[in-house]
């Protein structure tokens, strides 16, 4: 008998190489004489460019080349946005090397290129830019104004999108309550630990591109599409990736660049970003104005929900700026029931680097939105919120359920989840404690905050895709190959930056082959190894890349069992498969999965219709989304006269379907929540009213180290997804779109004796206590 | 140009430097250790820690000069005759790395961190590490890993 290996708490194989330093990350490459690029960005958030003179470069040591826009307008193309999701959706020109106008500070308007990276800093110094001040548009109501300053020839609005379910007229009129509030979204710097770094090498017509990507099989057609290089004459590697959190989702424009140079200079060029650098150009998450209303009956069943967003783009749209906010279309109902819906979202043009896709991409800010909504219904009713959003939600029998947004949520229980949440957390103990800390006055606060949550994962069916107007669908791509050996090689199209892939994929393999769990490998993140994906984000990993690697299996053996019949002289219906092998039932007799590798690879006698080699290869695509859900509670102490917030105590419980590997999916979930808690605490990216960006490095961003964290008290419901044959649903983003309003909440919770409604994020000491100030006025 | 001698895991070098030239540089670019990786430019992340002369140091605010006569060790010095050493055991074992691009340097400043405090409590190793900053696993299981490395490296750890 062999063991189950889904399920098992897997140590990793990734991890040998990480741990000791033998790693492949993209600026650990190089080709023999790699030239280095640095970039001269803008010091202007808006500027004409009037002069570029590189001249002053080209002389210096070490340097080959000096480049400006000009130099590259013929040939440069335009950065792609690859899902324009509203109808009228404007794409203004993104040339990847500004040319005459620039639009945000950081955006490249020179480069050089040189035999060191030190070299090539000295030379950007001897560039000369001559800049005509543009006035910054920074605030996204006064940039929708007919007297702001235009970022584009068309207009500081990218589109304007509605959508309505339920007669709302009639749900909010003489509704019992009514509660209106307007919540911030801040911006926010991904920070992924690795830097982005690309590596791009040429033998004449054809290029290889290292790079630090999430994407290499979107961004090779695309690189293709923007530059004119031929697709089949293109590699793109993604070596080991340090982490993406959607910064790596994406079409750089320093990716274009690097291959652009390596086609005009013949030879190999590395660019490597500084995190000040990165800091300014990868594109930023969130950065929405949420305004709610939400209608409810007195026993606080909800009537109506009307969404109005403003969603800050920036200054050009990149691969998914503007259908990320629009991802929320769909998710500000969560798992309540009601009758009216209206969600309209307006896409606004700032002079600020561009947003897109940040661990969630959309989900997180409805999450947010909802939960807070939901906090403040139970506040206006005096009712305990989780209550309310026990009156509200959609009950475990009532699945599959299609919410008034249209989708059709497969399965779920949030009662389950909740209760084991409460009685882990020890809810009614800290309720009393919270009572007794606000009847002594205690100068610290005790807060209680709720999130039950839900997210559209596992991105998705194609079919979808195409009715919401994307340039690509959401199918995945798996390969399995038996060697002659018997040992099993495994080609998946998700690119892993972090996530364990090989892992969990080996032990999908060894379930589904019955072998040995060692002797899997995975190959990914080359096209020209892996060649067909849509690669790793929305946690589709392995909702869809890993279910293509299982019906490979399926298709494996399905091909071994013709095989085995043929060998052993029977039917192929006589055989059974267990622990590896087929028996002919009730004889004994039988053949193993390698047994039939090394017969299918000499391939002296096959069966009619059977080709050599025991391999098969899948693409997956899913009939509907996956709904992960989960309660999350964090207890809070705000020290009312300081404003300090720490957190006592945090617990989750998630369901995530049915878990390959607990030990990944609780450390998807730790690292989820941490980044959910720094945005509820501490992460903001703040320009000043120049359009500079004051929190350009890790000395002015706060990521929150280990110190300003507790541990995370973690547990599971299983409801299995009906739309893939193993039951997963995704965990990558669950953490993050949880925890930001469990936190906020709590904090609210902790304050709203003394009058505070809201505070808005990072919940820093100094805006609670001004909150508190602000109340008592 | 200044010419130092250096010794990375075990072996001597003797190079001209830069002045300006990063130690983090010397190792990555011109040793070929890249084994160390840079996060940031402002020495906050903690990527780049190695050991110089038995102290955890930031490499990259380390001038390639000021190491002139010392002895650096690295991620890849880490560890006897290809086995793990107890404190990459055990970030293997309580699966605290993800991504890995943090990893090396938790992992000095781990071993670091137990030069003072060989029984470290949870609050110590939270403390310990504040310079090293690790975005993918919410260092739950890296407080783990610290504890259980500390443990294995022959300590007892103290109940708490
Ligand atoms: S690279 Fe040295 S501290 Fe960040
Ligand atoms: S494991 Fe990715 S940064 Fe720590």
């Amino acid at each position: 008998m062999t063991t189950q290996e889904v399920g098992r708490p897997r140590r990793r194989k990734e991890d040998a190489r990480l741990l000791t330093g033998r790693t492949q990350w993209t600026d650990n490459l190089s080709r023999p004489g790699t030239l280095h690029v640095m970039f001269l960005r803008s010091p202007m958030a808006h500027a004409r460019i009037t002069r570029v003179d590189v001249s002053g470069a080209r002389g210096l040591p070490g340097v080959v080349a000096a480049f400006s826009g000009q130099d590259f307008e013929a040939e440069q193309g335009s950065l792609p946005c690859a899902w324009p999701r509203s109808g009228d959706t404007v794409v203004p020109d993104h040339p990847p090397m500004a040319v005459s106008e620039v639009r945000y500070v950081g955006e490249a308007v020179a480069c050089v290129v040189a035999t060191d990276r030190y070299r090539a800093a000295d030379a950007l110094e001897a560039i000369e830019v001559d800049y005509e001040q543009l006035p910054a548009v920074l605030d996204m109501n006064e940039a929708l104004g007919d007297s702001s300053a235009r970022v584009h020839e068309s207009g500081n609005r990218a589109f304007t999108y509605r959508t309505t379910s339920g007669d709302l007229d009639a749900a909010f009129r003489d509704a019992p309550v009514v509660i209106d509030r307007t919540f911030v979204q801040q911006r926010l710097i991904p920070s992924a630990m690795e830097p982005r770094a690309v590596l791009c090498d040429t033998d004449g017509d054809s290029f290889t591109m290292w790079t630090s990507t999430q994407i290499p099989h979107i961004l090779r057609t695309m690189l293709a599409l923007v530059t004119g290089v031929a697709e089949h004459k293109l590699r793109v590697v993604a070596p080991d990736v340090g982490g993406g959190f959607g910064s790596k989702l994406q079409v750089t424009a320093e990716e274009v660049l690097c291959l652009l140079l390596a086609r005009k200079l013949g030879k190999p060029v590395k660019w490597a970003e500084s995190r000040s650098e990165g800091n300014l150009t990868v594109h930023h998450g969130r950065d929405q104005i949420q305004h709610l209303r939400l209608a409810a009956d007195a026993d606080g069943r909800i009537r109506g929900l009307q969404v109005e967003l403003l969603a800050d783009m920036g200054a050009y749209l990149v691969l998914l700026t503007p259908a990320v906010p629009l991802l929320g279309a769909q998710m500000f109902n969560a798992i309540y029931k009601m009758d009216a819906y209206e969600f309209a979202c307006t896409g606004v043009f700032t002079t600020k680097m561009p947003t897109d896709a940040y661990r969630g991409a959309g989900r997180p800010e409805a999450t947010f939105g909802i939960e807070r909504m939901m906090d403040e219904l139970a506040a206006e009713l005096r009712m305990d919120p989780l209550e309310v959003r026990r009156r509200n939600w959609i009950r475990h029998e009532e699945f599959p359920f299609t919410t008034i947004s249209g989708l059709t949520y497969d399965s779920g229980n949030y009662e389950a989840a909740t209760e084991r949440a409460m009685a882990l957390f020890g809810y009614d103990k800290l309720r009393a404690e919270q009572n007794d800390r606000r009847d002594r006055g205690d100068p610290v606060q005790l807060g209680i905050g709720v999130s039950t949550y839900t997210e559209m994962c596992g991105l998705g069916p194609s079919r979808w895709f195409g009715d919401n107007n994307a340039g690509a669908g959401g199918w995945e791509h798996g390969s399995v190959r038996v060697l002659p050996t018997g040992k099993v090689e495994v080609v998946t199209g998700s690119s892993p930056h972090g996530q364990g892939h090989v892992t969990a994929w080996s032990q999908i393999v060894a379930d589904a082959l019955g072998v040995p769990f060692e002797d899997v490998t995975v190959l990914h993140g080359d096209t020209a190894i892996s060649p067909k994906g849509l690669d790793t984000y929305g946690s589709r990993s392995l909702t869809i890349g890993g279910i293509a690697v299982l019906k490979a299996c399926d298709k494996v053996r399905d091909k071994a069992r013709k095989l085995a019949a043929h060998v052993l002289e029977c039917s192929p219906d006589d055989l059974e498969f267990e622990a590896g092998a087929f028996t002919v039932r009730g004889t004994g007799s039988q053949k193993s999965i390698q047994e039939l590798a090394l017969a299918a690879f000499a391939a002296h006698d096959l069966p009619e219709g059977v080709e050599a080699r025991l391999d098969s290869d899948v693409t997956f695509d899913p009939e509907n989304f996956s709904f992960p859900h989960g309660t999350h509670l964090c207890a809070v102490e705000v020290d009312t006269d300081t404003g300090m917030v720490k957190i006592r105590s945090y617990v989750a419980v998630d369901d995530v379907g049915k878990v390959v590997n607990p030990l990944i999916v609780d450390g998807q979930l730790h690292g989820g929540i941490a980044q959910g808690i720094a945005q509820a605490l501490f992460e903001e990216a703040v320009y000043d009213a120049d359009g500079n960006l004051l929190t350009a490095t890790m000395a002015d961003y706060l990521l929150p180290s280990a110190a300003d964290l507790p541990d995370f008290a973690l547990d599971r419901t299983e409801s299995p997804a009906t739309s893939n044959p193993l039951g997963v649903k995704g965990v990558g983003e669950a953490g993050t779109i949880a925890s930001t309003p469990a936190v906020v909440n709590a904090i609210v919770d902790a304050l709203r004796p003394r009058g505070v409604v809201d505070v808005q994020m990072p919940c820093t000491p100094e805006r609670v206590w001004r909150a508190l100030e602000g109340a008592r006025r | 140009m200044p010419r130092i001698t250096v010794t990375v895991d075990g072996i001597q070098y003797e190079e001209d430097v830069e002045p300006r030239l990063l130690l983090v540089h010397l190792l990555r670019e011109r040793l070929g250790k890249t084994g160390t990786p840079i996060g940031c430019d402002t020495s906050n992340c903690g990527a780049c820690t190695v050991m110089i002369d038995g102290k955890s140091a930031k490499s990259c605010s380390v001038l390639a000069v000021q190491a002139d006569g010392c002895d650096v060790v690295t991620i890849e010095g880490l560890g006897a005759n290809g086995s793990l050493h107890p404190m990459q055991q055990a970030f293997h074992e309580e699966h605290a790395l993800q991504c890995g691009y943090c990893t090396p340097g938790m992992v000095m400043a781990a071993i670091d961190l137990l030069r003072d405090d060989p029984d470290p409590s949870e609050e110590t190793i939270r403390q310990g590490l504040e310079g090293n900053l690790c975005r993918c696993t919410g260092y739950c299981n890296i407080v783990r890993a610290v504890r259980r490395g500390a443990q294995e490296m022959g300590q007892a750890v103290r109940t708490p």
